[in-house]
């Protein structure tokens, strides 16, 4: 039988990678973007795990619209890499640099 | 039991596979990997009893999104010796971050407020229970506005990566109204003179 705390340290586990991949990755934006798609992945677990312990449905409705938001992001951020690497001919971070941030 | 040798097995292969994610150079393995990660985590899904957002899962995201990914990623033509450097050097402060967030997460997850009497409120659920009924049910009656604004974001996704993507491809016949008004009469229409024609007196 598996109890919350178990659900919760794999949620907070996959965060802390998707962390450590985005602090790692600074030469491919593609790579940020699966990053956090790992990031809302651990989220949703999250959000699984309480309304299944709490036997409350509400927590899978925010899933359901978590990966609704999540695959419009993803979406429009793969468009905006499209015509990113369109212009400038690279996706690497360093390179992105053009508003001085 | 087995329920917990399961919980386990696929826990393994989920961290196993999101460190993979992370690690890997090429950005293809890095996609299979990430694609590997969501089966795993569907499956975990599916013991939480949470049936039908683990088939959506698998449907949406291995189905569509990392599909989408993968396309881009052949799309675009990056040579992979760029993309090696830099690893190394952000390493030390990457695990640091990762290795401050586990302890202050763990310090929070291993209290013993989430052992308490009430997230142990196992409900014995009869096997006439239909958890897509129950979603559906919440989400078509509490939650319907939320859920046509959901309908929305997608509809605005849809119209935001297609003109994003366009590449200033003109396909109406629309004209500038600038160079409508500008335009003269005589630019349009010319009269000329000329000697008129004979029936039968060009032979």
């Amino acid at each position: 039988m598996i109890t919350l705390p178990e659900v919760l340290s794999l949620a907070s586990l996959l965060f802390c990678i998707s962390v450590a991949g985005i602090f790692l990755n600074r030469k491919n934006v593609i790579i940020l973007l699966m990053c956090v798609e790992l990031m809302l992945l651990s989220v949703n677990m999250n959000f699984i795990a309480f309304s299944h312990f709490l036997g409350d449905v509400h927590g899978q409705v925010f899933v359901f619209f978590i990966l609704t938001v999540a695959a419009a992001e993803s979406a429009i951020g793969l468009a905006i890499l499209i015509v990113l690497f369109r212009k400038k001919n690279t996706i690497n971070v360093d390179d992105l640099n053009s508003m001085k941030g | 039991m087995i329920e917990q040798i399961v919980f386990y097995l696929f826990a393994g292969l989920l961290v196993f596979s999101a460190s993979m994610v992370v690690v890997m150079r090429n950005p293809i393995h890095a996609a299979l990997f990430l694609i590997l990660s969501f089966f795993a985590s569907s499956a975990i899904w599916l013991l939480l009893q949470a049936e039908f957002l683990a088939i959506t899962l698998v449907l949406v995201y291995v189905g569509a999104v990392m599909v989408l990914f993968i396309f881009v990623v052949m799309m675009l033509d990056i040579n992979k010796v760029t993309v090696d450097e830099g690893f190394a050097r952000y390493l030390p402060v990457g695990i640091s971050v990762a290795v401050l967030m586990v302890i202050a997460m763990g310090l929070v997850v291993g209290s013993d407020y989430f052992l308490s009497e009430r997230y142990l409120a196992m409900q014995q659920l009869d096997p006439n229970y239909s958890n897509t009924r129950e979603l559906g049910k919440a989400i078509y009656t509490e939650y319907l506005y939320q859920f046509e604004i959901a309908g929305a974001i997608l509809l605005v996704a849809i119209i935001a990566a297609i003109s994003l993507g366009m590449n200033k491809l003109k396909i109406n016949k629309s004209i500038n109204p600038d160079k409508q008004v500008v335009v003269k009469k005589q630019d349009r229409l010319h009269i000329i003179k000329m000697q008129t024609e004979e029936k039968g007196s060009n032979s």
